[in-house]
């Protein structure tokens, strides 16, 4: 059974539809990201990919209301065309998946919460989240937030609804919060540092004025499955460090950075177009795509990422590239049908204690559903996110399992 | 009901004024001996307040307007006095009013004839300072500027900047979600929080987020961020902190009149620039601004802009110019930038002291808080102008022009009869009409006691309940800062029920009111 309404009254007549029949129902949009979190076992799927197009647009208020199902590829080209963006640079992660590039829609890429390289320093979809509307489980139509930048008028449920994986309500308009897009970006790349000296490279970097936008650094294993020949051809580690912004100041920034870690290492830099081939394939892990291994994602204090991908790529054959200075760590590992759940987590608690997560990013839909792809919270935690879950849908009917059993 | 009439005080002068909080329990008053024992036995010696000269000190916040004494006032030192007397509260039934500084301008704090104050003042101390992760732990009760001092020997800052920062705290912060002059290129509170230490009012601590980016599940964070002491007390908060720009410059546009300084706004985000900070005055203020502190602004035009710019040297050099293109381009009058330190500073001083200095020029006067859509600023200031007109007030402009942020100063004189009334009523239509044309009640200050009863203009009914559920999620009798954001207090069994005709409950083992 399918619901596939095209407004918002008809989401309200779908969810009440459901509420009656008793049905649990998954929530879809492009459908793209079902391989991202546990697999929903629901009776129905509510289908809101009919719930397309921009609302409204207004560069210069530095907003966009938009509804969920709208492709994505739709608004990165609108916002290009007024030389704008979405500053927490939305992951594509359907290669990873082994979908074809560009197929997702905003809803899916809000609802999963992910931001890119510059997550680092400009945010995350939820602190580019202003308003939503949607139909909650008890059938009705509400709004929070609102249409302007500035606003604490009410609890912040934008903020609660990304990341939310479709488990709270059921989206049916967005606002977000747009900015301009840097109109060029260079990378200083450190060839051959060891992840323990990139980590402290990157910090350094980060810690001096140049604003440094993103700092990832590839081991050399990784570096050579590149498609940016500067970083592939070099056959050997690779630290990047991305200075965005208007020609002027990136230049002096790029060459107040080659002064601070001249020495470390030979530097080289990547110019606008080859730096941008670099930071998608890092944003996306495509440096990870294609095969059967499984693939984490770890979000740690950027200086114990190294430790933690050190010893985790070693205990288990895999390998490892770090993303966010060092607290971003993409790890893939041999398939195994519990994913090295155990040994992944638990190197994570030993090193970070409770500061951090893992995320099983991909795996069969059978050990997605076996081991939690999700971090499990502390009980205090789990048992308030479940009565907040209720609070919005009180009978479970929105994607039920996703992101808990 | 007899509901708790409040003082409205302004100065010396009380004035009866129309804000109705819950009433109080006289069961509840009758049994404060044995309350002030029980906490006493949680927070031994001075940390437990019930002389009544002594509780003064917290009847009232930043919004001094509205005033009661509190029944008693708790100072906690450790996170397991706060449990404690959390769950001490929620078994008796006890209302609890968190407070950091007391500098809430919406009432955010004001106490209860009948509930504690939980006061963080004594949560002082900076934890940790970590330059190699870019954060601080720190203490709720750490004042914002403390915050920057503590990281300052190393060139880092904590961007949030609100004009209370040398006495707000960090906690309070949170509540708010505080924002700055420098929010639009650096982000509100929420924007710059990495994790919290909190208590819930059962008595649970509970850790959300840390050093690390996007804690896993749902975002618990984003919305105890500007929860306005409604869900739970911060005891611990971990922050971002960024280096210093190199160096900062200001540009100071005057423009004749408000229309072009509102295009020239417009024009400087469209080419793509985000300033650090972008500021406007209108003809009031700025006059008001100059007789005060005399730093040379233009009395002739109608509108002064302040745009100013950091980062590296080339790339404020370089930007400073196409500021100042487009300023000419929009047609501005006046026109100076910043060349060192003193000027940049000067042309921030008048703003800064905006206002004390319209405090200078009226007896009385009352800050809104409004955020519109930039495009809608000539509709609302001439509408403004007409209400203003309308009912005798002036009304003094001051704007973060950047992010739309709207601080009208309503003047007026508490001593004259019904001025007060007809402030509030004028202040009450301007945030009307901020709604009315797309914007919100409250870009920063928060909705507290003050905004309370205007958010049914901007919410509707389903809107609100959503809001009060989650407030369910968190506190389900309502005890933490009851009175304060929602114009009815909750009633969370109503609220949970599911209204389905056939079918069957998918929970039916969950017990239901």
């Amino acid at each position: 059974m399918a619901w596939s309404p095209s407004n918002a009254e008809e989401t309200v007549e779908a969810v009440k539809d459901a509420l009656a029949a008793g049905q649990t129902l998954e929530l879809l949009g492009r459908g793209t990201r079902r391989a991202f979190g546990r697999p929903v076992a629901a009776d129905a799927v509510l289908d809101l990919s009919r719930l397309t197009g921009v609302v409204a647009y207004q560069p210069e208020e530095l907003i966009l209301v938009v509804r969920p199902g709208t492709p994505m590829a739709e608004i990165a080209d609108l916002l290009a065309t007024n030389g704008q963006c979405l500053a927490f640079e939305p992951p594509d992660f359907g290669p990873l998946w082994g979908l074809p590039a560009h197929t997702g829609s905003i809803g899916g890429a809000v609802m999963t919460g992910r931001g890119g390289p510059r997550r680092l320093t400009a945010g995350a979809p939820r602190d580019h989240s202003l308003g939503v509307k949607g139909v909650n489980g008890f059938g009705e139509a509400f709004a929070a937030g609102g249409r302007v930048v500035k606003n604490v008028t009410g609890f912040d449920l934008p903020k609660l609804t990304a990341g939310s994986f479709g488990t709270l309500f059921a989206v049916t308009e967005l606002t977000l919060k747009v900015l301009p897009a840097p109109p060029t970006s260079q990378t200083l790349v450190i060839a051959g540092l060891s992840d323990q000296a990139a980590t402290a490279a990157m910090a350094q970097a980060m810690g001096c004025p140049a604003q440094v936008s993103s700092a990832a650094h590839l081991p050399a294993d990784i570096a050579r499955g590149s498609t940016v020949p500067e970083i592939a051809a070099a056959g050997a580690a690779t630290t990047l460090l991305r200075v965005e912004g208007v020609k002027p100041s990136v230049s002096a920034r790029i060459a107040h950075l080659a002064d601070l870690l001249a020495g470390l290492g030979p530097l080289t830099v990547l110019d606008h177009q080859a730096s941008g081939q670099a930071w998608s394939e890092i944003a996306d892990a495509r440096l990870l795509a294609g095969g059967e291994a499984q693939v984490w994602k770890l979000s740690v204090p950027p200086t114990l990422g190294a430790e933690i991908g050190r010893s985790l790529a070693g205990d288990l054959g895999g390998r490892c590239f770090y993303d966010w200075a060092g607290g971003g760590v993409w790890l893939e590992v041999p398939a195994a049908s519990d994913a090295h759940a155990a040994q992944v987590r638990g190197v994570l608690a030993k090193v970070a204690g409770g500061d951090g997560h893992a995320t099983l990013m991909r795996a069969s839909e059978a050990v997605r559903t076996a081991v939690a792809p999700f971090q499990p919270p502390s009980p205090a935690v789990a048992a308030l996110s479940e009565r907040v879950r209720r609070q919005f849908d009180p009978q479970g009917i929105f994607n039920p399992g996703r992101m808990q059993p | 009901m007899a509901a708790g009439r409040l003082a409205f005080a302004h100065a010396s002068r009380y004035v009866e004024a129309d804000m109705q909080m819950p009433p109080p329990d006289a069961a509840l008053l009758a049994r404060r001996p044995e309350f002030v024992s029980a906490l006493r036995a949680i927070v031994p010696g001075e940390g437990v307040i019930d002389d009544d000269a002594e509780l003064a000190a917290y009847e009232c916040d930043g919004l001094t307007a509205y005033r009661q004494r509190p029944m008693i006032v708790v100072l906690p030192e450790t996170v397991d006095q706060v449990s404690r007397v959390l769950a001490y509260c929620h078994r008796e039934g006890l209302k609890v009013v968190p407070r950091g500084a007391g500098t809430s301008l919406s009432g955010g704090s004001l106490p209860l004839a009948d509930g504690i104050i939980l006061g963080m003042g004594k949560f002082n101390r900076v934890l940790e300072v970590d330059y190699d992760n870019r954060c601080a732990v720190v203490q709720p009760g750490v004042t914002n500027l403390a915050v920057t001092q503590a990281v300052a020997q190393r060139g880092f800052y904590y961007a949030p900047d609100p004009s209370s920062q040398i006495a707000c705290s960090i906690g309070g912060n949170v509540a708010e979600n505080s924002g700055g002059v420098h929010c639009l290129k650096y982000g509100m509170t929420t924007n710059n929080l990495l994790g919290v230490e909190m208590v819930l009012i059962d008595g649970t601590v509970l850790r959300l987020g840390g050093k690390h980016l996007d804690p896993e599940g749902l975002d618990l964070l984003g919305v105890v961020c500007g929860s306005e002491g409604l869900l739970g007390v911060v005891t611990e908060v971990t922050v971002r902190i960024l280096q210093a720009p190199e160096t900062q410059r200001a540009l100071l546009m005057g423009f004749a009149d408000v229309e072009a300084a509102g295009a020239c706004v417009a024009a400087v985000i469209a080419a793509g620039i985000i300033p650090a900070g972008m500021e406007m005055m209108d003809r009031l203020a700025i006059a008001a601004a100059e007789a005060f502190v005399k730093v040379g602004y233009p009395l002739d035009v109608e509108a002064l802009l302040i745009v100013e710019l950091d980062g590296p040297p080339a790339e404020v050099d370089h930007l400073i110019e196409v500021v100042r293109e487009i300023g000419d381009r929009c047609g501005a009058t006046y026109l100076r930038i910043s060349t060192n330190e003193t000027e940049r500073l000067g042309f921030w001083a008048g703003r800064k002291a905006a206002f004390p200095a319209v405090g200078r020029i009226s007896a009385d006067y009352y800050c809104m808080d409004g955020t519109i859509p930039r495009a809608a600023l000539p509709k609302v200031l001439t509408r403004m102008n007409e209400l203003s007109q309308a009912c005798g007030l002036r009304i003094a402009n001051v704007f973060h022009a950047g992010d739309g942020n709207l601080h009208p100063l309503i003047l007026y004189d508490a001593d004259k009869p019904g001025e007060l009334d007809l402030a509030e009523k004028l202040g009450a239509d301007i945030l009307t009409l901020c709604v009315e044309v797309g914007g919100v009640l409250t870009g920063e200050h928060g909705v507290g006691v003050e905004k309370r009863d205007l958010m049914e203009v901007q919410f509707g009914p389903s809107d609100l309940d959503q809001q009060q559920r989650l407030k369910c999620a968190f506190d389900a009798d309502g005890l933490l800062n009851p009175g304060k954001v929602f114009p009815k207090l909750c009633r969370c069994a109503e609220l949970g029920r599911v209204h389905i005709h056939g079918g069957k409950l998918r929970f039916p083992e969950l017990e239901r009111f």
